[in-house]
C-alpha cells in the first residue's frame, strides 16, 4: 500500500515553510533564499512507503518500509529504512530489538543471490543457472518417485504414497506460498511433510 | 490463541507459564503492561528461570522443568477444594455432568488399557456411557461417582500442596499464593488469561501441559470471554497459517485429515466422520466435514474430481503410520531410507534434536534442496568448521542445490498472526541478484515435473498431471490468484440449503464464507476456514480500518480473522444461560431475545437459543471437555509424567520412563542419559535480541548478545568450580558444547524429593554461518523423542553434566 504524500514529506515541507516565514518577517529576504537552498532534503521524503508485517514472531507487528524506487510502478526499489506502523492496532508503532534491526536482515552480507550446487564429495558450492538447478531437481524428483512410489501396500490396498522424499515448509512464507507448496507436495504423494510448528 | 493480542488488555490476571513473552514476543507483551497499568491486572510467572517476564511480574515462582502437570493438577485440586469454581459455567458449558464408562480408571500412573509392548492404550473405556437414544448419560447434580466432575475430583486428589512441592520444587507457600490469586478469577466478573509457548509444547507430554491449563480455565469460566482464553504464542510469523493450511504429514487444509490405510476409500473415510451430536440440540459443526473435504478435493483436482470417482480421493496418499513427522523422517534418513529432501526456509540442522544424528542423516541423502534468503547451516552441513562442525567433507556424497529466495520485504501476501488474523502485506523492495519468490520456485519445479510425466509417463502420474493449475501465468501464480483459490468459489450455482430455488452464489463467484460450501461438487475452496478472506467484496485481509468501538480490542474491520472474522473463539460462553454477559462491563455478545449480537462475530448460529444450544459448537457434546475421551493418546486427564531424562523416578510408577506412550526409536532409547552420569537438568530458551538462528546474520543482533553462553546458579558454579565468564564444557549422552558460563541469581537450585536439582539454561541462536561468533545450540544435546500426540521434541527438559574447560586459544 503506497501513500501519495508521505508523512515525512509533509513534515519537511511544513518545516521549510516555517523557517522561510520567520526569516522573511525579520527582513532577511536574501538570507531566506540562502537558508532555503541549504536545508537538506529529508532523506525519506522522496521514498516510497510500503506496509508490511514483521517476519519474525507471531505478534506480526505492522511495519512501514521506505524504499528508493517503487516496486508497484515496475521500478527497481532499494530498501532504505523500516519503522513500526503507528496505525497498526497490535504494536502501535513500536518494534522490539529484532524488528528494529530488520533492515539488516534484508541487506545481510549472507543473503543468497545466485543458485548454487555442491557436488558429491566437493568442498565448495558452484554457481549454476536457474534452468540447470530446476531441471536437476525435477529430474531427481521424477527418478526417485518413479523408483520408490508405493501404489499398493503388501495387502494390495491402494496407498499412493512416496516416502523416500520429504519436504520441510517455511513458516515465515505467506499463505499463498504455503498453498502452492501444499498443492505441489501433495500431488506427488509426499507424506514426509512438515513445518516449524513443533520447533 | 483463542483470543487476540489486543484483547489481553481486558484481563485481570495474566499467567505466563511455559513461555517468556516479554523476551520472545515483546510487542505483544505490551498488552500485558497495558492491562497492568490501566486495569490493575496482576502478572504471575512460573518458570525455571527468573526471566525478563518474571522481572516485571507481581508474583514469581520457580518450577522444575518438565513438572508442570503436577503444578496444574494441584491448582485444579485447590480450586475444587476451596469452592473457587464458576459453577454455572462448569455445569452448563463443560462435560462435568456426563457419565463415563464404569471400566475407566487410573492406577500406578497409568489409565486403563495400557499395553507395554505396544506402548499404547486401549482407549475403549475412556468414553461416555451412552443411553438408548444415542446421547451421553448425564447427572446435572454432579453427584454420580461416574460423572466427569467426580472422576476429576478423584483424579486430582493426590496433587496436594505437599505433593506439588515435592515434585515441582516450587515452594509450598509460593504455590498456595498463586492458587489464591488464580482462584479469585472464578468470579464471573474476573478473568484470567494463559499465555504459553514452546515452554509447554516441547515436552514428551506437551499436549497434556496445555490440557491442564485449559481445564483450569474452564473451571474458572475463563474461556470465550474478554481477557481470558488459552493463548498459544506462536513462534514464527506464519506458523499459524502453515498449520491452518495443513503443511504437515497427516493434515489437509482447515484441520482435515489425510486418510490412513484403514480408510482407503471415500465411504470408509467418511464413515468415522459423521460427528453425530452426543447431546440433544447440539450444533456439532464438524457434521459439515464432507462439504469442506469435497471443496478441497475440487480445489486440488477440479474437473478430474467427480462424484463418480469419489472426488479423486484415490489421489491422496494413505498413511501406514500416524504421521511421517520430522523425527520419523530423520530416523528413516539415518537408516538410508530417504533420498531426496527439501528445506524451504528451514534449518533443521540447528532446530531438530540430536544434531549428531541430523548430520549423519543428511549425509546419507542423495539430494538436498534448500530454499532460503540466507545461508543456513543445513545448506552447508558438509563444510568442516572445526569443533563447530567437525565433518569429513570428502566422504559426504550428498548433492546440495541451494536456491536463493526473496524475503518478506520483496514479497506480497498474507501471514496469520497468533490471534488468527490474516494480514496482507505488500512488496517494497527488489529481490537481490537472482533471488526468486518461493511461488515462482514451486511453480517452476511443479511445471517441470509435470512435463516429465506428460512426456515420459511414470508412477501414478494422475494427481500430478490433473492438478488444477489454471493461473494466468503458469510460471508464477500471483498471490491474488492463490488467495482467491483458498477462499473458494462457486463452480456452478450454489443453492440455499433451506430453499433450493434460491441461489446464494452464482457460478464463478467468490464465496462469502464456509457456510456456502457444498459436498455436491458445486463449490471449491482450498482451505475452508479461510473462506471469507477474499470474497466478491475483495481482499478482506487487506482491510486497514483500525477503529475499535468502545475500546473492546476486537478491531473487526482490521484484516480478517478465521473463522468468519471471529476474534474470540467460543464467545457465546461469555454470556450466561439467558444470554446475558457474565460481566456487563466486558460484554462480547448477548442474546436480544431473537438473536445474538455484540462486538464480535457470534461463535454460534445467530438465532440459536441460549438455553438450548451449547457454546462449544465444534464438539459433539456442545460443551467443552474436562475429560477428553480417547482423543489424546496419553490420557483423558493429564497425569504427572517425568521427562525421558529426569533426575527423579516417576513417583506413581518408578519403572515408567517419560511418557509411557510416546514413540521412541530403538537407537534413540539407547542414547538416553541417566542422572548418575548427567546430574543436571537442562532447558533451552531464546533471548530478546535474537530470533532463532536467523538474526545471527544481522550485525546489530549478533552484537547485542554476541557469544554463546550457558546460564547456571551461583550454587552450581561453586559446586563445580566454575568462574563467572569462564569457559565450560557441557555434555550429555548425545553430544557436547563449549560455552561461556553466565553465573546468575536468576537460577536457583530447587529442592525436589529432598534433594537439590540444579538447572542449566542453554539459549539458542548460534551456529557456524552468519555475522555472529561461531557457537553451539541446545540441539547438540537434546534427546530424539517427542510428545505422544504431536511428536514435538523434548527440548525443555533433559540431562547434562558441566565442568570448567580450558580457555579458547586467542587467535
Amino acid at each position: 500500500m503506497n501513500i501519495d504524500l508521505s508523512r515525512r514529506g509533509f513534515l519537511r515541507l511544513a518545516g521549510a515553510g516555517v523557517a522561510a516565514t520567520s526569516l522573511g518577517a525579520l527582513g532577511f529576504g536574501e538570507a531566506e533564499a540562502a537558508e532555503a537552498a541549504h536545508v537538506r532534503a529529508f532523506k525519506l521524503a522522496t521514498t516510497t512507503e510500503t506496509r508490511n508485517t514483521c517476519p519474525y514472531c507471531s505478534v506480526a507487528c505492522g511495519i512501514i518500509m521506505y524504499s528508493k524506487g517503487d516496486v508497484k510502478a515496475g521500478e527497481k526499489a532499494e530498501l532504505l529504512h523500516i519503522e513500526g506502523d503507528v496505525d497498526h492496532p497490535t504494536n502501535r508503532g513500536t518494534l522490539c530489538p529484532k524488528g528494529a534491526a530488520l533492515k539488516d536482515f534484508v541487506h545481510a552480507p549472507t543473503r543468497l543471490t545466485q543458485p548454487r550446487v555442491r557436488r558429491p564429495g566437493s568442498d565448495r558450492f558452484e554457481e549454476i543457472s536457474w534452468d540447470e538447478a530446476l531441471d536437476g531437481i525435477a529430474r531427481a524428483i521424477k527418478d526417485d518417485r518413479d523408483e520408490n512410489f508405493i501404489a499398493k501396500n503388501d495387502a494390495g490396498v491402494t496407498v499412493n504414497r512416496w516416502t523416500t522424499a520429504g519436504f520441510l515448509a517455511a513458516s515465515a512464507t505467506t499463505n499463498e506460498t504455503a498453498w502452492l507448496t501444499y498443492k505441489t507436495v501433495r500431488s506427488m504423494g509426499i507424506v514426509g511433510f512438515d513445518n516449524q510448528a513443533r520447533v | 490463541m483463542t483470543n487476540a493480542w489486543t484483547d489481553i488488555k481486558n484481563t485481570d490476571l495474566v499467567v505466563v507459564m511455559g513461555g517468556n513473552a516479554a523476551e520472545a514476543h515483546p510487542c505483544g507483551f505490551k498488552w500485558v503492561t497495558e492491562a497492568k497499568a490501566h486495569r490493575g491486572a496482576k502478572l504471575i510467572v512460573v518458570d525455571p528461570r527468573y526471566t525478563r517476564t518474571a522481572s516485571v511480574a507481581d508474583y514469581y515462582a520457580p518450577i522444575r522443568p518438565g513438572s508442570d502437570i503436577a503444578f496444574l493438577m494441584g491448582a485444579i485440586r485447590w480450586c475444587m477444594e476451596n469452592d473457587k469454581v464458576q459453577w454455572e459455567y462448569v455445569k452448563n458449558f463443560t462435560n462435568a455432568a456426563l457419565l463415563v464408562k464404569d471400566e475407566f480408571g487410573w492406577n500406578d500412573g497409568l489409565f486403563t488399557g495400557y499395553d507395554e509392548e505396544k506402548r499404547d492404550f486401549d482407549k475403549s473405556s475412556w468414553d461416555y456411557q451412552i443411553g438408548d437414544d444415542g446421547y451421553a448419560l448425564t447427572d446435572p447434580t454432579l453427584q454420580n461417582p461416574r460423572c466427569v466432575w467426580q472422576l476429576l475430583k478423584k483424579h486430582v486428589d493426590v496433587y496436594t500442596p505437599e505433593f506439588v512441592e515435592n515434585i515441582t520444587g516450587t515452594p509450598r507457600d509460593k504455590f498456595l499464593t498463586i492458587c489464591e490469586m488464580i482462584g479469585e478469577c472464578s468470579a464471573p466478573d474476573r478473568t484470567m488469561t494463559s499465555m504459553y509457548a514452546l515452554g509447554w509444547t516441547q515436552h514428551s507430554k506437551g499436549g497434556q501441559n496445555i490440557r491442564g491449563m485449559a481445564m483450569l480455565q474452564l473451571i474458572l469460566g475463563n474461556i470465550g470471554v474478554r481477557g481470558g482464553g488459552m493463548n498459544a504464542l506462536r513462534g514464527h510469523s506464519n506458523i499459524q497459517g502453515l498449520t491452518d493450511l495443513g503443511l504437515m504429514s497427516n493434515l489437509i487444509p482447515g484441520y482435515l485429515n489425510i486418510p490412513t490405510e484403514k480408510e482407503p476409500d471415500w465411504q470408509t473415510y467418511m464413515s468415522t466422520r459423521d460427528f453425530k451430536p452426543l447431546q440433544p440440540n447440539q450444533t456439532s459443526y464438524w457434521q459439515n466435514y464432507s462439504k469442506f473435504m469435497v471443496s478441497f478435493l475440487k480445489a486440488m483436482w477440479g474437473d478430474a474430481a467427480t462424484a463418480e470417482n469419489d472426488w479423486a480421493f484415490e489421489y491422496l496418499p494413505k498413511l501406514d503410520v500416524p504421521s511421517y513427522d520430522i523425527l520419523r523422517m530423520f530416523e528413516l534418513m539415518d537408516q538410508g531410507r530417504v533420498n531426496l529432501y527439501f528445506c524451504q526456509g528451514f534449518n533443521p540442522m540447528l532446530s531438530f534434536p540430536h544434531r549428531g544424528k541430523i548430520t549423519t542423516a543428511l549425509s546419507k541423502l542423495k539430494t538436498l534442496v534448500t530454499m532460503d534468503p540466507l545461508e543456513t547451516e543445513t545448506s552447508n552441513f558438509w563444510q568442516n568448521h572445526g569443533i563447530h562442525n567437525d565433518v569429513d567433507t570428502a566422504s559426504i556424497q550428498t548433492q546440495v542445490f541451494q536456491l536463493p529466495t526473496t524475503c518478506f520485504a520483496e514479497d506480497e501476501g498474507a501471514l496469520v498472526n497468533s490471534g488468527r488474523w490474516l494480514q496482507w502485506h505488500w512488496a517494497g523492495a527488489t529481490p537481490p541478484g537472482q533471488a526468486k519468490h518461493d511461488t515462482w520456485i514451486m511453480a517452476q519445479i511443479f511445471q517441470r515435473v509435470r512435463k516429465l510425466y506428460q512426456e515420459e509417463g511414470g508412477a501414478f502420474p494422475d494427481p500430478i498431471v490433473n492438478l488444477t493449475w489454471n493461473y494466468e501465468d503458469p510460471n508464477e501464480p500471483t498471490p491474488e490468484e492463490l488467495a482467491r483459490e483458498m477462499n473458494g468459489k462457486a463452480l456452478s450455482a450454489v443453492y440455499d440449503t433451506a430453499d433450493d430455488t434460491k441461489v446464494v452464489a452464482e457460478a464463478g463467484k467468490q464465496l462469502s464464507g464456509f457456510g456456502q460450501l457444498r459436498d455436491d461438487g458445486s463449490t471449491m475452496a482450498g482451505c475452508w476456514i479461510f473462506s471469507g478472506s477474499w470474497t466478491e467484496e475483495g481482499n478482506m485481509m487487506a482491510r486497514r480500518d483500525n477503529s475499535d468501538p468502545d475500546d473492546t480490542g476486537m478491531f473487526l474491520n482490521w484484516s480478517f480473522a478465521w473463522p468468519a472474522n471471529r476474534r474470540i473463539l467460543y464467545n457465546r460462553a461469555s454470556a450466561d444461560m439467558q444470554g446475558k454477559p457474565w460481566d456487563p462491563s466486558r460484554k462480547l455478545i448477548e442474546w436480544t431475545g431473537e438473536k445474538w449480537e455484540g462486538y464480535d462475530v457470534p461463535d454460534i448460529s445467530p438465532t440459536a437459543k441460549p438455553s438450548e444450544v451449547g457454546p462449544f459448537i465444534m464438539n459433539q457434546e456442545g460443551v467443552s471437555r474436562l475429560f477428553t475421551r480417547g482423543m489424546m493418546r496419553d490420557g483423558p486427564f493429564p497425569t504427572h509424567m517425568e521427562p525421558f531424562e529426569s533426575p527423579m523416578a516417576n513417583v506413581f510408577n518408578p519403572k515408567m520412563r517419560g511418557n509411557p506412550v510416546a514413540r521412541i526409536f530403538e537407537s534413540d532409547a539407547a542414547r538416553l542419559g541417566t542422572s548418575d552420569e548427567f546430574p543436571f537438568v537442562a532447558t533451552s530458551y531464546r533471548l530478546t535480541e535474537h530470533f532463532h538462528y536467523w538474526t545471527k546474520h544481522n550485525v546489530v543482533n549478533a552484537a547485542l548478545q554476541p557469544e554463546f553462553f550457558v546460564e547456571i546458579s551461583e550454587e552450581l558454579a561453586a559446586e563445580r568450580g566454575i568462574k563467572k565468564g569462564g569457559r565450560v564444557r557441557v555434555w550429555g549422552k548425545r553430544g557436547e558444547v563449549w560455552a561461556k558460563a553466565v553465573v546468575t541469581k536468576r537460577l536457583r537450585p530447587l529442592i525436589c524429593d529432598g534433594k537439590p536439582v540444579h538447572v542449566v539454561g542453554i539459549p539458542l541462536h548460534w551456529g557456524f554461518m552468519g555475522a555472529a561468533k561461531k557457537g553451539f545450540g541446545p540441539n547438540s544435546l537434546t534427546p530424539f523423542v517427542g510428545d505422544a500426540n504431536t511428536d514435538t521434541p523434548e527440548f525443555k527438559a533433559f540431562l547434562v553434566n558441566i565442568e570448567p574447560a580450558a580457555e579458547e586459544p586467542v587467535a
